[in-house]
């Protein structure tokens, strides 16, 4: 029996240079992704025509879509390389079918599909995203939480800054100074949190500047793709109802 | 505590310290010298909240005991070092599960979000090797949370200014300073032979540079890829530790290396299912029919041998880690034993815990971060079909040398420069990194622990040190650095000529093969004969390196991942050497280190005609740290020994067999009776 493969069409190209389009042949086996697939290529960096090459550069750490590194757009639709499997239930291709993959397209090339996303960290910086905690040093236990709140707060903690959100968001590109819903979510979480809600309101005004809540146009892009499931457009309308408080009797509130 | 010495040096530059790392271990560094005013700058190879750590599912280990079970942190010490085999060094174990409730609080108070009781308390869930409910938890993502949190604080202070001592704030510098996708690749050293600074090179656009540092720590995490496929992050190939053991640090207990009992077999990676599974109700188990071929579920139940538990009435399926691994490994390589004909592996089985809707939505809010990894990567639906998994390669209780200073409660002395610091001054490492805390087997959900807290000892320690250092890095001559940094520069380029036909191997190629070798023949069974085989495999892979082409001559400068991974490769030949020799010196059973010719249950052991067939643990000749030294270039490291301090558990046989958890319980508070000071170990053979 012939070998089964599948064709990875990627995208390659170094900064705001140009890009070029490299075909490969990769043998299918079982439970395979598309790192798998990639890590085939570099044992052997050669295209489907013959072709010598360098090998493909990518990002990724964890494996296991934890660690959101490996975020790229698999056949049009920015996902996890790592848990994008090939063959199986969840397939995306069937042998001699063709995958086709490029870099996520809101954030600085580096290099074929790394993308510099600091921007997503500075808008974490931006929100202030943590507790203001006095000190690690021991101050006894910390404050208690209802099950049910912490049913609603799990779920967006495990936001993992993979940018599938914006990658898909209409109102996040290189000109806008739009934060993102990822960002908009963690505000909510952190307004939660008993000692978090001490500070709601320096987030809630960090939101409600140029760039923040007011710039998502509610096209519902974002939710249907993140991975992780994230509640985002409810988290959006719910800091939407907090900062319009906020607006209106913020000056009877402080 | 703020800091004595001056922010600024003599000729007025702010005096920061280094922490390579930004897993928990460094993170928790990086917060504590920030309490003590000391400016940092953090170097990482990817974005901190990327860092290996966030892959932890089951949780953290603290004796809050919130369950009113009686446990305590001297329990919790106790079975730390009898869960790793008293290999470990007490005194930092004690003063580790002293300080966990309030690590726990600490991260609670960050912003954690746990699992919760009914009425808000913390929720705790068990783990391998204890009878108590120890192991708080968020979900099934706990080291993700535990990293977010810590990463939130470091972020925190990107954003706080440097003041010097009149508390005026210096124009420009944050008290963080962030260098990602930054690889570390050599260590700065004076003539005195202090560590000063590091050189890393900027992945994204090749530069190589010197930091300078008044104290560096590498928190840089384990060593899996040493492995190929393991259930560590792709990034763990142990560079940094390599780095500096090439540069003269010890490095300890190599050969003790975790293999999980629960992985799924994959083509790239072999994804973790989580302790926490058996310690929510999940059970291991096989047909009694070798030919069965009827799918997990279909089996009935007085078909299914369910080995742990016959083989281990009191702990069943929550036995430590090394025996759950060894003996799912002798039941289905040994004994012939399977899931389906064809098929290396065994049931992990939660379906019985979801049988009601009610049921199964309650274990979806604990697990659900794990099982949703095995219908991802599987396939299958683990809430209708037991898992399908075998042993994988998982964590590294050896790793860099460290030292620690003793106080006289028997624990370590805060604040000491002794704590967390390599045999290079100057040099700290702490997290999966160091040796300290596990010995030759670590408990689950111990790691977050001892990352954490040695990020509290290290932070401190380094502060220390700073004090007392022998002038300050930054009132250094540059030339030191810059000559570190054009050596590295050096060597980085030699590899672009790595071009003619004489250059025909794959480096890629070349850790697959290392990775096999090591996979197959130094993981949970070794033999001495298989190591000297590996030991000439390696040799002959160290002489191919040097024909390893570079594949990638792009004279971009941009992201050159095959010219880096020929370093981190190079790295790894070094620690598989370490490893592997020090399995080989090592002739005794403990923890992890296993040779059947020492187990006297085993034929191999019948068979053998050497000395000490069939001995077990052997404390008279093996209670002892191994270290390992660099001499040279594709030469064997040179081994040395050192006592074990036993000073606070008598060492006892590791015995997981009894029937009862008052038996356990009452042999455990038995030992807080022991004199303290030099006990004298006993030579008894272990029986597990
Ligand atoms: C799948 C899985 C599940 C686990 N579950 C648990 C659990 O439930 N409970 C538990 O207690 N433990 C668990 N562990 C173990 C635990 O997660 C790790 O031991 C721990 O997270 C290690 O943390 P660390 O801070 O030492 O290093 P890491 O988190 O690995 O971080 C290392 C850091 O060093 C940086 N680095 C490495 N090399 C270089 C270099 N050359 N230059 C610059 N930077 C470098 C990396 O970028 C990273 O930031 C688990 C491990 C795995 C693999
Ligand atoms: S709702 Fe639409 S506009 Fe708003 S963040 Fe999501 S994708 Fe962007
Ligand atoms: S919200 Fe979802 S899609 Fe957006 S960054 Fe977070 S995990 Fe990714
Ligand atoms: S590598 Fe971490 S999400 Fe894919």
């Amino acid at each position: 029996m012939a070998q089964e493969t599948v064709t990875l069409k990627i995208k390659r190209g170094a900064g705001t240079g140009e890009s070029t389009w490299e075909e490969f042949s990769v043998p299918l086996s079982p439970n395979a992704n598309v790192i798998s697939c990639l890590m085939e290529i570099r044992k052997n960096p050669v295209t489907k025509g013959g072709q010598s090459t360098t090998p493909v550069s990518w990002d990724s750490c964890c494996l296991e879509e934890v660690c959101g590194a490996c975020t790229m757009v698999i056949n049009g639709r920015a996902r996890q390389a790592c848990s994008t499997m090939i063959n199986g239930p969840h397939g995306i291709a069937k042998s001699g079918e063709t995958i086709t993959i490029e870099p996520m397209t809101k954030f600085p090339r580096v290099r074929d599909l790394v993308v510099d996303r600091s921007k997503m960290f500075d808008a974490l910086k931006r929100v202030k995203a943590w507790i203001q905690i006095d000190g690690s040093h021991e101050l006894g236990a910390g404050p208690r939480v209802s099950p049910k709140d912490q049913e609603i707060m799990y779920p967006l903690s495990r936001c993992m800054t993979c940018g599938c959100c914006v990658e898909s968001c209409p109102n996040y590109n290189d000109h806008s100074p739009f934060i993102g819903p990822f960002a908009i979510s963690l505000v909510r979480m952190y307004n939660m949190h008993p000692s978090g809600k001490m500070h709601a309101g320096e987030r809630l005004d960090s939101i409600m500047s140029e760039g923040g809540i007011a710039d998502c146009g509610k096209a519902q892009n974002c939710v249907k793709v993140c991975p992780k499931a994230i509640p985002l457009t409810e988290s959006i309308a719910v800091m939407g109802r907090e900062t319009l408080k906020r607006a209106l009797f913020g000056w009877l509130l402080k | 505590m703020a800091a004595k010495v001056s922010v600024k040096s003599k000729n007025g530059k702010v005096r920061r310290a280094i922490v390579v790392g930004g897993g928990l271990a460094g993170l928790m560094t990086v917060i504590k010298l920030c309490e003590a005013g000391i400016p940092v700058d953090l170097i990482s190879l990817v974005p901190v909240k990327r860092s290996h750590s966030v892959c932890a599912q089951g949780g953290i280990n603290a004796s809050v005991n919130l369950k009113g079970e009686g446990d305590s942190p001297q329990i919790h010490m106790e079975e730390t070092c009898l869960g790793g085999d008293f290999l470990a060094n007490q005194p930092p174990v004690k003063s580790m599960a002293d300080a966990a409730p309030g690590i726990v609080f600490m991260l609670d108070r960050m912003g954690v979000p746990f699992n919760r009781t009914p009425e808000g308390n913390l929720d705790f869930r068990r783990f391998g090797g204890t009878l108590f409910h120890r192991t708080a938890f968020s979900g099934a993502t706990t080291g993700q949370q535990l990293l977010y949190a810590l990463d939130e604080q470091v972020r925190r202070y990107e954003t706080v200014d440097v003041t010097d001592d009149k508390g005026v704030t210096i124009p420009g510098e944050k008290m963080v300073r962030k260098f990602e996708f930054w690889d570390v690749c050599d260590l700065v050293i004076d003539d005195d032979g202090i560590v000063r600074g590091v050189v890393a090179q900027d992945l994204k656009t090749s530069e190589i540079r010197s930091f300078v540092g008044d104290a560096v720590c590498l928190a840089t995490g384990g060593v899996g890829m040493v492995y190929g496929r393991s259930t560590n992050s792709v990034i763990n190939t142990g560079s940094a530790a390599a780095v500096a053991y090439r540069r003269g640090a010890y490095y300890a207990n190599g050969e003790f290396i975790q293999v999980h009992p629960t992985a799924i077999p994959g083509a790239d990676k072999l994804r973790l299912i989580s302790e926490s599974v058996r310690g929510e109700g999940g059970r291991v188990w096989v047909p009694r029919d070798q030919n069965d071929k009827r799918k997990g579920k279909d089996i009935p139940e007085k078909e299914r041998y369910y080995f742990l538990e016959e083989r281990y009435p009191a702990y069943k399926n929550l036995v430590p880690r090394d025996i759950a691994s060894r003996e799912i490994f002798k039941t289905v390589v040994h004994e012939g034993y399977h899931t389906r004909p064809g098929v290396r592996a065994a049931f992990l089985d939660v379906t019985h815990l979801a049988k009601t809707p009610a049921a199964k939505h309650a274990l979806r809010n604990k697990l659900e971060g794990v099982l949703e990894i095995y219908e991802k990567f599987a396939g299958e639906d683990p809430y209708e079909n037991p898992m399908e998994i075998f042993p994988a390669v998982h964590y590294s209780m050896g790793g860099l040398w460290v030292g620690f200073e003793k106080n006289d409660r028997g624990g370590m002395k805060m604040g000491s420069p002794a704590n967390a610091q390599t045999n290079l001054p100057g040099l700290f490492a702490t997290g999966e990194a160091d040796y300290e805390y596990h010995g030759a087997n670590r408990l689950g959900a111990n790691s977050l622990l001892s990352c954490i807290w040695g990020g509290m000892i290290t932070g401190p320690a380094m502060a220390s040190w700073r004090e007392s250092v022998k002038g300050s890095a930054f009132d250094m001559d540059e030339g030191v650095f810059e000559k570190s940094a054009k050596r590295a520069r050096e060597e980085f380029e030699t590899y672009f000529k790595r071009t003619g036909s004489e250059f025909n191997e794959n480096p890629f190629k070349i850790h697959d093969e290392l990775a096999e070798e090591m996979l197959v023949k130094v993981t949970v069974e070794r033999k001495n004969n298989e190591l000297d085989g590996v030991i000439a495999k390696i040799g002959e892979l160290n002489e191919r390196f040097d024909k390893c082409a570079v594949l990638d001559t792009t004279p971009t400068g941009k992201m050159n991942q095959p010219a880096v991974f020929l370093r981190h490769l190079r790295g790894m030949l070094d620690l598989a050497e370490v490893i592997v020799r020090g399995a080989r010196a090592r002739d005794e059973n403990r923890g992890a280190h296993y040779k059947p010719i020492f187990d006297p249950e085993r034929q191999e052991a019948k068979d053998y005609t050497g000395e000490g067939a069939g001995k077990g643990r052997d404390d008279e000749n093996w209670q002892k740290t191994t270290k390992a030294q660099y001499v040279g270039p594709k030469s064997a490291p040179k081994l040395s020994y050192e006592a074990v301090d036993v000073s606070l558990v008598k060492p006892r046989a590791r015995v997981y067999k009894q029937a009862s958890m008052d038996a356990a319980k009452g042999s455990l508070g038995a030992s807080k009776e022991e004199p303290k000071g030099d006990v004298k170990a006993e030579a008894k053979p272990a029986t597990t």
